[in-house]
């Protein structure tokens, strides 16, 4: 299962590891040691989070903000933390502790899809294959973070690497945009955070992004509504 | 940088992110258990990635700090790019190429 859990995760390393390498070359430009970058990779392991700290950070938000905003990025996994459990209810505290920890995106996803696809898995088989995947996945982000740190130092200052962060970023959201809800929730967000960019710096943000979860919500409510009538 | 934030700071950041974001991964699992949360909030929740990535990035796009915050046609067209080339491909990996050959492009050419 372990096995299983490691060779199905192997595709987003495709993905992974540029984004780590970034991260680490990212973060490097904006005058982090490589000890703050794997403090990064290793203490918070969640990827769009530790973009966003490094942004607000090098544009002097005060540590509230950073804090607010980063933690409001990673609070979607709330949400998988309450699709696990009742997968792994029966699962030790200790268990439960180290699946937290390596709770993101990926792992998540395909753990879920291996659980509800074969239902009749036993514990021990969940956590193998999620210790698996988690594997697979973490691992090379802290590892290619530090490459990036290292790497990042030796980059000229010419190329314009300020705007790494929001491609890879736009290009992370474009995929999800898949319903009038989602667009709607991006389109409000935009909007928002372009009429309050006056605002000390982060500030705008933590009003920008509720109204445009708020706004999903609501169509996404209208939408189903309409098809039940 | 000379007038950024100071180690302590980035320190302080790192570590309280860290303990928030494992207790928001452990919330359900360890703590609230069977507890079902509200169905509003998972609908809030569902949109938290399509509203907070783009609010942290419109005004990096329209703005750019690199350019001193004077609008940039290379790097706006670059977001476009990366946009539509994500929007058609559904491959993130393409839309960072595509918005990448964009920027240096344009950059090069103007």
């Amino acid at each position: 299962m372990f096995l299983q859990g490691a060779v199905k995760s192997l595709p987003f390393l495709i993905v992974m590891i540029p984004f780590a390498v970034l991260f680490g070359v990212v973060a490097t430009e904006a005058g982090m040691d490589i000890a703050q970058v794997m403090g990064f990779s290793v203490l918070v392991l969640a990827g769009a989070s530790q973009f966003t700290a490094v942004q607000l950070l090098s544009d002097n938000a005060s540590v509230v903000i950073v804090i607010l905003s980063c933690l409001a990025v990673n609070l979607r996994m709330a949400m998988y933390s309450a699709s696990l459990v009742p997968w792994l209810r029966h699962a030790s505290g200790g268990q439960k502790a180290w699946v937290a920890y390596a709770l993101v995106d990926q792992s998540y996803a395909l753990s879920i899809q291996e659980y509800e696809a074969d239902p009749a898995m036993s514990l021990p088989q969940r956590l193998a294959f999620f210790a698996g995947v988690a594997t697979v996945v973490c691992l090379p982000w802290m590892i290619c973070s530090w490459i990036g740190a290292t790497v990042g130092q030796a980059i000229p200052d010419g190329i314009a690497l300020d705007f790494a962060m929001p491609i890879t970023f736009l290009a992370m959201i474009a995929p999800m945009l898949r319903t009038p809800a989602h667009l709607a929730a991006c389109f409000v967000a935009i909007a928002a955070a372009l009429l309050l960019a006056g605002l000390p710096s982060g500030l705008g943000l933590l009003i920008a992004a509720p109204l445009g979860m708020a706004t999903g919500a609501i169509i996404e409510t209208r939408a189903k509504g309409k098809a039940a009538a | 940088m000379t007038n950024g934030p100071s180690d302590l700071t980035i320190w302080l950041v790192i570590v309280v992110l860290g303990i928030g974001t494992f207790l928001i991964r452990w919330s359900f699992l360890g703590a609230l258990g069977n507890r079902d949360m509200p169905p509003w909030v998972l609908r809030m929740l569902r949109y938290t990635p399509v509203a907070v990535l783009p609010a942290l990035v419109a005004p990096l796009v329209v703005w750019p700090a690199a350019t001193g915050g004077q609008p940039d046609p290379a790097r706006m067209a670059a977001a476009t790019v990366t946009v539509a080339v994500g929007l058609w491909t559904k491959n993130m990996i393409v839309a960072i190429l595509a918005g990448a050959i964009t920027l240096f492009g344009l950059l090069y050419m103007l």
